[in-house]
C-alpha cells in the first residue's frame, strides 16, 4: 500500500542529521543577508525585529492549531489588546486628566457598573426565595437592561467630558514590558472567556467567535477616544531599550532585536519542555483521538482551555512588543490580513506543531511579505508603462492601492495552496510511531 | 404618535430589511453546513461577488430597466445569480473538493474557505476598488412616504422602492426554497444527505450531484442577498467579515442545518440589531411631563451606538452557544 | 451463472487487512448467511461487496461482471441493495420520503413500488407522513427494508437486521426476509443470532479471522457438531 513510504517520512529517528532544517535555515540566512545587502542595515534590522515579534504570534497560533487543533481566526484582536496595553502602560501620565476630578468620576461609574452587576446576579438568584423561574428570568432581564442603560449613560457622560477636557486618559508612565505582560494576561483573559464558551462545541464555532471578538475589540479601541485617542492614534511609545535618538537607528533596533530574540529563546525552551512533558503528550493525545483520550479519563475541555489561553497570552505579548516597536498605537492599523492571516500562513507553511518550523515560517513569510510590497508596485509600474507604451492604455489612478490588494489575493492563494499541496508544512511536526 | 412612526421606520422597517438579507445569507450557510459539514467563511464575499456582477451588468446595459419600468439591477439579478452559482460550483471544484477527497477535518475546510474569501476579496477589490458605488446606475430610487390617517401624525412611514422589492423577493425565495426542499426529488435527496450521508450514498443518491446543487442554491441565494443589500444602501466591496458574523449568528440561532431556522434566525438578528441601536428616549418623550423632577433622562438612550453594531450578533451568538448550542429550532449538526 | 461470487477477497482499512481470502458463491434465489465470532470480518465483507471498503486482492463478481471497488451508487444501479446495521433511515424525512429515496435512481418506478412496499409492510402506510425518526425500532427496520426494496434489487445485503430487537420482532424480520427471497431477491446477511439465521439459510458462511472456516448449506452447518461447538455456543 502507498501509506507505507508516507509513514516512513513521519517517523523521525532522533539521531538523524537534520538536513532539511539546516538547508532551510541556511536558505533563510542567505535571504536575510540579501535583504541587508539590498536595503541597508537600518531597514533590514527593523524587518527582523518585526519578524521576531511575528514569530511570537506564530508560536501562539502553533500552540493552538498545531498542538491543540483549535483554529483561532481572530489573532488580530489579541494582538490589538497587547498593543493597547503596551500603549496604556508605557505612555507618560496625562496631567490634564489625573489633575482633575475626572478620575474620581470615572472610578465612580466603574463602581456603579460593579454594583449593577452584583444586583443583576442577585436578581438571578431570586428563585431561591420562591419566585417562579420564568418570572425571575423576566425580572432579571428587565432589571439588567435598565441598569445597563443607566450605567452606559453615565459612562457616556464621563467619557465625553474626558474627551473634551483632557483628550484621553493618557498612560501610566511605566516601563513597556509591564504593559506587555498585562497585555498577555488580558489577551489570555479574553481567550478564557471565548474558549470557555466554544471549546466544548464544534471546532467551527471557535473560529466564528474569535473572528467576531477580534472585530469587536478593534471597534472598541477605535471608538473609545477617551481611552485610546481612537483614530487620532498615540505616538511615540517608549521602548524598554535605548531609543534611536540616543544610540542611532541601527543600534537601537539591534538592541530591541536582541531583546526579542531572548524572549523567543526563552519561550522556545519552555514550549519544548512542555511539548515533551506529560502535559504535551496529553494535549496531542486529545487532538489526535478525542474519544480515546476522554475514555482514559482526561479532562478534555480543561486541557483545551489551557492550550487556548496559553496561545492567546503569547499573542497578546507579541502584539505588545510589535506595537511598542512601531512606536505607534493606531487601532485602524490592526488588520485581519496583516495580523491574522499572515500569521496563519506563517504557521501552516512553516509546520504547525513544530516550533522550529513555525519560527522559520514566521521569518521567511515576513521577508516575502515585506518585499512583496515594493515588488508588486514595481511590477504594476512595469505593466502600466508597458500598457501606455503599447496600447496607449490609460491606467486607473489608484494603481498603488490596488497593487496592495494583490497581497490579499496572494495570501489567499498561499493558504489554499499550502492546505492542498503541503498540509503538514515545510518542517512537519515530528510524530513518533510505535509500531 | 409621531414617536411611534419613528419607531416603525427605525426598527420595524430597518429590522425587516436587514433581517431579510441575513436570512437569505444564513440559509445558504446552513445548507452548505448540512451537506458538507463546515462553516463556509467565504459566503459574505460570494454575496459581494453577486452584487458586483449585478453592478457590472447594469453598467453595461444601463437602459434595460427603463423599458419595463423596474430597476435595471433587478433585471440583471437572474443572470448574476447564474454567474454566482457557477462561481460557487467552480470554487468547490478547485478548492474544496480536493480537500474533501483527502478526508480532512471540517476545520481544515474552514481554513480553506478563509483562503478562498481572501482570494475573492483580492479579486473584487482589484477590479472594483474599495469605495462604495450605487447599484442604481441609470434609475432613480423611488421613496414612498405613507402618511398615516391620524390627526396629529406629521411624520410619514418611509419605505424605499428597493425595500419593497426586497420583501417581495425574500418571500418568493423562501417559498421557492420550501417547495424545492419538500416537493422535488433533488430537494428531498438534499435533506436525506443532510440527515445521513452514508445511507444517502447507499440509496444510490449521487452525492457529487447533491453537493453541486447545494452550491448552486447557496450561490444563487448569496447573489440575491448581496444585491438586495447593495440596492438598499450602496455596493460596498469591503463588508466581508462584518456581514459574516450576523449571518453565522443567524444560522446558529436557527439551529445549524435547519433552513427554516436560519430564516427565523436572520430576522431575530436583524431586529435585535435595530432594537439595540434605536434611541429609546424617543419613545419615552411623550411621557416626559409625567416623570418626577429628579429623573432626567439622557438624550441618548440607545443600548449600543451604531459603531458597535457588530457587538449585537456576537452577543446573540455567545448567548445561544451558552444556553442552547443546538439553536432555537434544534439543529441537526452541533 | 451465480448471482454473486467472491474469490479470494483481501481488504481492510489502510494497510491493515481484515479480510484474508474470503470465498463466496450465492445463486439468484438463495438466502446466504454470514456468521462467525466478533472481529471475524463479517460486516467488513459486506462492506467490501458494497464498495465501502477497498479490496486489495481477489475479485467480486455480480452476475459474472467484476464489481469490486465500484462506488455504491453504481452498485445500486446494477441491482444491489444494502441495509446498514445502524443509522439505516433518514430520521427527519417522512416514512414516504424515506421510501422515495430508495428509488432515487428509478423515479418512474416510485408509484408502483410504493404500493408494493405498503402492501408488504401495512404499518408503514398508516405512518407514511410521520418522520421516520419517531417510529419504534421494529418499524424503523421496516422502513429500512422498504427503502432498499424500492430500487427493486436483485441482491439485498443486510447487516445484522435483528440487532437490538426483541425476539418477537426478530422472528418477524426473519419471516420478512424469507418472503422477500421468495419474491425473487437474493439475500446475503450477517447475523449474530446464528442458529435462527442458519435455519432459514440456503448457504451459510462461517468466517473466522477474515477467512472461510466452514461453507455449506445452512442445514448442514447446523448439524455439524464442530460448528455447533465452536460457533453456535454448544
Amino acid at each position: 500500500m502507498s501509506t507505507q513510504p508516507k509513514r516512513e517520512d513521519l517517523v523521525a529517528a532522533p539521531s538523524r542529521f537534520p538536513l532539511r532544517e539546516v538547508l532551510l535555515f541556511a536558505a533563510l540566512m542567505l535571504a536575510v543577508l540579501g535583504v541587508y545587502a539590498a536595503m541597508g542595515a537600518a531597514y533590514s534590522t527593523r524587518m527582523l525585529v518585526e519578524a521576531a515579534c511575528y514569530a511570537i504570534l506564530a508560536l501562539g497560533l502553533t500552540i493552538q492549531w498545531g498542538y491543540g487543533g483549535q483554529f483561532n481566526a481572530g489573532v488580530m484582536g489579541f494582538v490589538a489588546l497587547g498593543g493597547f496595553c503596551a500603549m496604556l502602560f508605557s505612555v507618560p501620565i496625562n496631567d490634564a486628566f489625573w489633575g482633575t476630578e475626572l478620575p474620581g468620576e470615572l472610578g465612580r461609574v466603574l463602581l456603579y457598573a460593579i454594583a449593577a452587576t452584583l444586583v443583576v446576579i442577585g436578581v438571578t438568584r431570586l428563585d431561591r426565595l420562591g419566585v417562579p423561574k420564568t418570572l425571575r428570568t423576566v425580572i432579571a432581564v428587565v432589571v439588567g437592561l435598565i441598569l445597563y442603560l443607566v450605567v452606559i449613560s453615565l459612562l457616556r457622560e464621563v467619557t465625553g467630558e474626558i474627551e473634551s477636557r483632557a483628550g484621553f486618559i493618557g498612560g501610566f508612565g511605566l516601563p513597556a514590558w509591564v504593559g506587555w505582560i498585562v497585555g498577555g494576561a488580558l489577551a489570555g483573559g479574553v481567550g478564557y472567556f471565548i474558549g470557555h464558551i466554544c471549546l466544548g462545541l464544534r471546532s467551527d464555532y471557535l473560529a466564528i467567535a474569535t473572528l467576531g471578538i477580534a472585530e469587536i475589540i478593534k471597534a472598541f479601541l477605535k471608538n473609545s477616544d477617551w481611552l485610546t485617542r481612537g483614530t487620532a492614534t498615540v505616538s511615540p511609545l517608549p521602548w524598554p531599550t535605548p531609543g534611536p535618538s540616543e544610540v542611532g537607528f541601527t543600534l537601537a533596533r539591534a538592541l530591541y532585536l536582541s531583546m526579542t530574540a531572548v524572549v523567543i529563546a526563552v519561550l522556545f525552551f519552555l514550549l519544548h519542555r512542555a511539548y515533551h512533558a506529560p502535559w504535551g503528550r496529553m494535549i496531542r493525545a486529545i487532538r489526535d483521538n478525542e474519544v480515546a483520550a476522554a475514555a482514559m479519563g482526561k479532562d478534555i475541555n480543561r486541557r483545551r482551555l489551557e492550550i487556548f489561553v496559553l496561545g492567546c497570552i503569547l499573542m497578546g505579548l507579541g502584539g505588545g512588543m510589535l506595537t511598542s516597536f512601531n512606536s505607534l498605537f493606531d487601532p485602524n492599523g490592526y488588520l485581519p490580513l496583516n495580523h491574522t492571516f499572515l500569521v496563519l500562513v506563517m504557521v501552516i507553511l512553516g509546520g504547525p506543531g513544530n516550533n522550529l518550523g513555525t519560527i522559520f515560517g514566521a521569518v521567511a513569510v515576513y521577508i516575502i511579505w515585506i518585499m512583496s510590497g515594493p515588488m508588486a508596485l514595481w511590477l504594476m509600474q512595469l505593466i502600466v508603462t508597458f500598457g501606455e507604451g503599447a496600447f496607449g492604455w490609460d491606467a486607473p489612478s489608484n494603481m498603488d492601492s490596488r497593487a496592495l490588494q494583490a497581497r490579499v489575493l496572494v495570501i489567499g492563494v498561499l493558504i489554499t495552496a499550502v492546505l492542498r499541496f503541503a498540509p503538514k508544512g515545510l518542517l512537519p511536526e515530528k510524530i513518533r510511531h510505535h509500531d | 404618535m409621531n414617536e411611534l412612526v419613528f419607531f416603525i421606520n427605525n426598527v420595524v422597517v430597518a429590522g425587516s430589511v436587514s433581517g431579510s438579507i441575513y436570512a437569505i445569507g444564513a440559509v445558504g450557510v446552513t445548507l452548505i453546513f448540512s451537506i458538507m459539514r463546515f462553516a463556509h467563511f467565504a459566503h459574505a464575499d460570494v454575496m459581494t461577488f453577486g452584487a458586483l456582477m449585478v453592478l457590472l451588468l447594469s453598467t453595461a446595459f444601463p437602459a434595460a430597466g427603463a423599458s419595463i419600468g423596474i430597476p435595471t439591477a433587478l433585471i440583471m439579478l437572474p443572470l448574476a445569480m447564474v454567474l454566482t452559482a457557477a462561481l460557487a460550483v467552480g470554487i468547490d471544484k478547485v478548492f474544496y473538493k480536493p480537500l474533501r477527497a483527502h478526508g480532512v477535518k471540517p476545520i481544515v475546510m474552514v481554513i480553506g474557505s478563509l483562503g478562498v474569501t481572501l482570494i475573492l476579496q483580492g479579486l473584487i477589490r482589484l477590479f472594483a476598488g474599495t469605495g462604495g458605488q450605487s447599484l442604481y446606475v441609470d434609475d432613480r430610487k423611488e421613496i414612498f412616504r405613507l402618511a398615516l390617517p391620524f390627526e396629529d401624525v406629521r411624520v410619514p412611514v418611509v419605505i424605499t422602492e428597493p425595500q419593497l422589492y426586497l420583501f417581495v423577493i425574500t418571500l418568493v425565495a423562501v417559498i421557492a426554497l420550501h417547495l424545492f426542499l419538500n416537493r422535488s426529488r433533488l430537494g428531498k435527496a438534499m435533506r436525506a444527505m443532510s440527515d445521513n450521508p452514508e445511507l444517502a450514498q447507499a440509496s444510490g443518491i449521487n452525492t457529487n450531484l447533491i453537493v453541486a446543487v447545494t452550491w448552486v442554491i447557496a450561490g444563487g441565494l448569496a447573489a440575491i442577498a448581496g444585491t438586495l443589500l447593495s440596492l438598499d444602501v450602496t455596493f460596498k466591496p469591503d463588508l466581508s467579515f462584518f456581514l459574516l458574523l450576523p449571518i453565522f449568528a443567524a444560522a446558529i440561532v436557527g439551529g445549524v442545518g435547519h433552513p427554516y431556522g436560519a430564516i427565523a434566525g436572520g430576522f431575530v438578528v436583524g431586529f435585535a440589531e435595530s432594537l439595540a441601536v434605536f434611541n429609546w428616549n424617543i419613545l419615552l418623550r411623550p411621557f416626559r411631563d409625567s416623570f418626577p423632577a429628579w429623573l432626567e433622562l439622557p438624550t441618548d438612550l440607545a443600548f449600543v451606538s451604531t459603531e458597535y453594531k457588530i457587538v449585537v450578533p456576537f452577543f446573540i451568538l455567545v448567548a445561544i452557544l451558552i444556553w442552547r448550542p443546538t439553536g432555537l429550532f434544534k439543529g441537526k449538526v452541533i | 451463472m451465480p448471482l454473486l461470487e467472491a474469490r479470494d477477497v483481501h481488504g481492510g482499512y489502510g494497510s491493515m487487512n481484515i479480510l484474508n481470502g474470503v470465498n463466496m458463491t450465492l445463486e439468484a434465489d438463495e438466502v446466504g448467511v454470514i456468521v462467525g465470532p466478533n472481529g471475524a470480518g463479517k460486516s467488513t465483507m459486506l462492506k467490501a461487496i458494497f464498495g465501502q471498503l477497498h479490496v486489495n486482492q481477489g475479485e467480486i463478481l455480480l452476475l459474472g461482471e467484476p464489481i469490486h471497488n465500484l462506488p455504491p451508487n453504481k452498485l445500486v444501479q446494477r441491482g444491489m441493495g444494502f441495509i446498514p446495521q445502524e443509522k439505516n433511515i433518514f430520521p427527519s424525512l417522512s416514512v414516504q420520503e424515506n421510501l422515495e429515496m430508495g428509488a432515487f435512481l428509478k423515479p418512474h418506478n416510485v408509484k408502483r413500488m410504493l404500493a408494493q412496499v405498503y402492501d408488504f409492510f401495512p404499518p408503514l402506510y398508516e405512518k407514511r407522513r410521520q418522520p421516520a425518526g419517531e417510529l419504534s425500532g421494529g418499524q424503523r427496520q421496516m422502513v429500512a427494508m422498504g427503502r432498499a426494496l424500492m430500487a427493486e434489487p436483485s441482491l439485498l445485503l443486510l447487516d445484522e437486521p435483528t440487532a437490538g430487537l426483541s425476539p418477537l420482532y426478530m422472528n418477524d424480520i426473519f419471516d420478512r426476509v424469507k418472503e422477500i427471497n421468495a419474491a425473487g431477491v437474493g439475500i446475503l446477511m450477517v447475523e449474530q443470532n446464528a442458529k435462527q439465521a442458519l435455519a432459514i439459510a440456503d448457504k451459510g458462511f462461517v468466517l473466522a479471522a477474515g477467512q472461510n472456516r466452514f461453507t455449506d448449506t445452512g442445514e448442514a452447518l447446523l448439524a455439524d457438531p464442530e460448528v455447533a461447538k465452536s460457533f453456535l455456543g454448544g
